[in-house]
């Protein structure tokens, strides 16, 4: 770890970083527009599933807490949307994405308060059990959450002075300014005494209490910071489908997020971009290349899922560390190539 | 006849089948200490290979037989070929593989069979019975599941406790290592373990899906009922599975009976959460698990 002298310097750098890489995707975003409106509008999808990976990556990757919840979680924060947005409907859409943040992470306290009693599989099935009940709860009460058609929501639409700019180009921009902040914000948090603290009880939990830790609570702390980034995404998803439903939030969103993670790389925040970027892109690509093959529906309509399951196998079995740890691996491996002589260990293995 | 005994006996009935899948869960847990998150697509999987030999044949019981066998191959396939390489990792890899498991058989089932709701047949009328003009609300379906499971059961316990094989079973998952050294074949066990368990998981699947119909995640809910009952009885103890999926069946009935059948999924998470929450080493094991 290095000294608290590298805290500000890695402050400024993750805002720049950030900051660019917000602006040129705002650029990219905007500069295909006039060409592909559907590829903008699933950028907006890899918004929301960047932002609920990156919490996810912090629970699983770096506090080692599976959740499988974390798609009802999202829902939550897309029924806090479309509720909120039910009597006024030109409210602030960052009033509403924090409120949809709030009420999530208060569910998330009661999850999570339970979840730092439990270990490894029970956690991952009280919050299979969350996945698999939660889209009953909306629909047993159907004159709030609008039973099974679900509630719609109202789309965003650029003010007045940027009447040119497409609706579909102005919700990527706005869904990009939450990514960047959850991302800068997780990118400092993981480097601070928190983020510490999620690591050691993750490499042993005895270890970690024996050092002063308060492990449950730093548990609940993480349960909590990942679970209101779902809110968060979740209510970025209710804008870009104009609905919350739940049919939306199957257990496959919550195992689509876990697949992210774990391509991208388990614990890594770029991980969770790459991952975001493989979900959304890949159940496409793979209906394009069908169109030159013409495989039979039922088999096109499933191939992605089977493939994800596929790379989760293949995955644990051979590349824990995802795209992330190949990309640190191979960036490593060149720095080691240039030095000429001074090995470096290729990736810390946990 | 009073609703709440109706409640009561339709709840009986249907623990039955939350007991059978909470027993694969704990033959798994206890053979290699994961638990596995596929088990319910298992048997929808093995379900459906029963829907496929019943269409050939028209026989249910070529079905029911095709589909055990079927789960037993599948389980033990599962442990030796790709289970048993994460072991002796981290436990959250065992998870996300039985997960990546999960994902491959719902996505490849409706691949072969197509993604729409099945009927599915059972051996026995589901209707209720009527005994001497009074109306029972029970059918012999019921019956044949409480018997079959029951059967299962004492089937496991001779097993288990008056076997040589149950006996090296036991040892294999209690001190492999101890085991391994007094020339008991613990990774072929743990294969037949994983085989069992699976057949008792394709059980379950083939006694909801009359009811319950069959379709590519028919068995998501099941699974957490199961997996609730399984914790409810210490994820440790065949008999543990037995009560807690009996008492899951109970509580999940008055649940779906009294404020909505909706609610059941969510029940049976507040059922879990409250059980992890007071007595998380579940209602039938003894011996302290590691608390921090």
């Amino acid at each position: 770890m290095k000294g608290l002298g590298s805290v500000r310097p890695a402050l400024l750098r993750h805002s720049m970083v950030g900051l660019g890489f917000g602006l040129g995707a705002a650029l990219a975003v905007w500069a295909i527009d006039p060409y592909n409106p559907f590829l903008v509008y699933q950028l907006s999808s890899v918004c929301y599933f960047a932002i609920a990976a990156a919490g996810l990556t912090v629970l699983t990757g770096l506090n080692g807490q599976l959740s499988l919840g974390h798609g009802a979680l999202m829902g939550i924060g897309a029924y806090t949307t479309a509720v909120v947005l039910k009597g006024h409907t030109d409210l602030n859409p960052a009033l509403v994405m924090s409120a949809a943040t709030v009420v999530t992470s208060v569910a998330s306290i009661i999850v999570g308060a339970a979840a730092a009693r439990l270990r490894g599989p029970y956690l991952a099935g009280a919050t299979l059990g969350l996945a698999v009940g939660l889209p009953g709860v909306a629909v047993r009460f159907s004159n709030i959450f609008g039973g099974d058609a679900g509630t719609s929501v109202p789309a965003l639409t650029p003010p007045d002075a940027l009447s040119s700019v497409a609706p579909e180009v102005w919700l990527a921009w706005i869904g990009l300014v939450p990514t960047v902040v959850t991302f800068v914000v997780l990118a400092n948090l993981v480097r601070t005494r928190y983020g510490r603290d999620f690591r050691a009880i993750r490499e042993d939990e005895v270890a970690a209490a024996l050092y002063g830790i308060r492990v449950a609570r730093t548990q609940v702390v993480a349960f909590v910071l990942s679970g209101a980034c779902a809110g968060l995404a979740g209510s970025l998803l209710a804008y870009t489908s104009n609905l919350a439903a739940p049919g939306s939030f199957p257990l496959t969103l919550s195992l689509l997020l876990l697949a992210a993670i774990v391509i991208g790389g388990l614990g890594t925040l770029p991980g969770a971009v790459w991952g975001a970027l493989v979900v959304v892109f890949v159940p496409d690509w793979i209906g394009s290349v069908n169109d030159a093959v013409h495989l039979p529906s039922a088999v096109r309509d499933q191939l992605p899922l089977a493939l994800f399951g596929g790379v989760f196998v293949v995955a644990m079995l051979a590349f824990p560390h995802g795209i992330q740890g190949g990309l640190v691996r191979l960036w490593r491996l060149r720095a080691s190539r240039r030095k000429a002589g001074t090995s470096e260990p290729a990736i810390g293995t946990t | 006849m009073n609703y709440f005994l109706v409640l009561t006996l339709t709840g009986l009935a249907a623990g039955m089948i939350y007991a059978a899948l909470a027993l694969a869960l704990v033959l798994v847990w206890r053979a290699t200490r994961v638990v596995n998150f596929a088990q319910g697509a298992m048997a929808m999987a093995t379900t459906y290979i029963a829907l496929a030999v019943f269409q050939l044949t028209g026989n249910y019981w070529f079905g029911f037989v095709a589909a055990l066998a079927a789960g037993f191959v599948i389980g033990a396939v599962a442990e030796r070929g790709i289970v048993r390489w994460v072991e002796n990792g981290p436990p959250l890899n065992a998870v996300i593989l039985t997960l990546g498991l999960l994902l491959i058989l719902e996505a490849v089932v409706p691949m072969i069979w197509g993604a729409q709701i099945r009927s599915f047949p059972a051996p026995f009328s589901i209707a209720a019975m009527q005994v001497g003009g009074v109306f029972i609300p029970v059918s012999p379906f019921n019956i044949f599941t409480i018997g079959v499971v029951l059967l299962v059961m004492v089937a496991l316990l001779v097993l288990f406790r008056f076997t040589g094989l149950g006996l090296s079973m036991r040892a294999a998952a209690f001190a492999p290592e101890i085991a391994r050294l007094l020339g008991v074949r613990v990774g072929r066990l743990l294969t037949f373990g994983w085989g069992l368990a699976t057949v008792a998981g394709a059980l379950a699947g083939l006694l909801v899906a009359p009811t319950l119909l069959l379709y590519p995640n028919n068995m998501d809910a099941i699974l957490v009922y199961g997996f609730t009952a399984a914790v409810l009885g210490g994820l440790d103890s065949p008999i543990g599975a037995l009560v807690g999926g009996l008492a899951m069946g109970l509580a999940l009935s008055f649940i779906g009976g009294y404020l909505g059948p909706d609610l059941e999924t969510a029940g049976a998470l507040a059922i879990l959460i409250a059980i992890l929450m007071v007595r998380p080493q579940g209602l039938f094991v003894h011996a302290a698990e590691r608390r921090v």
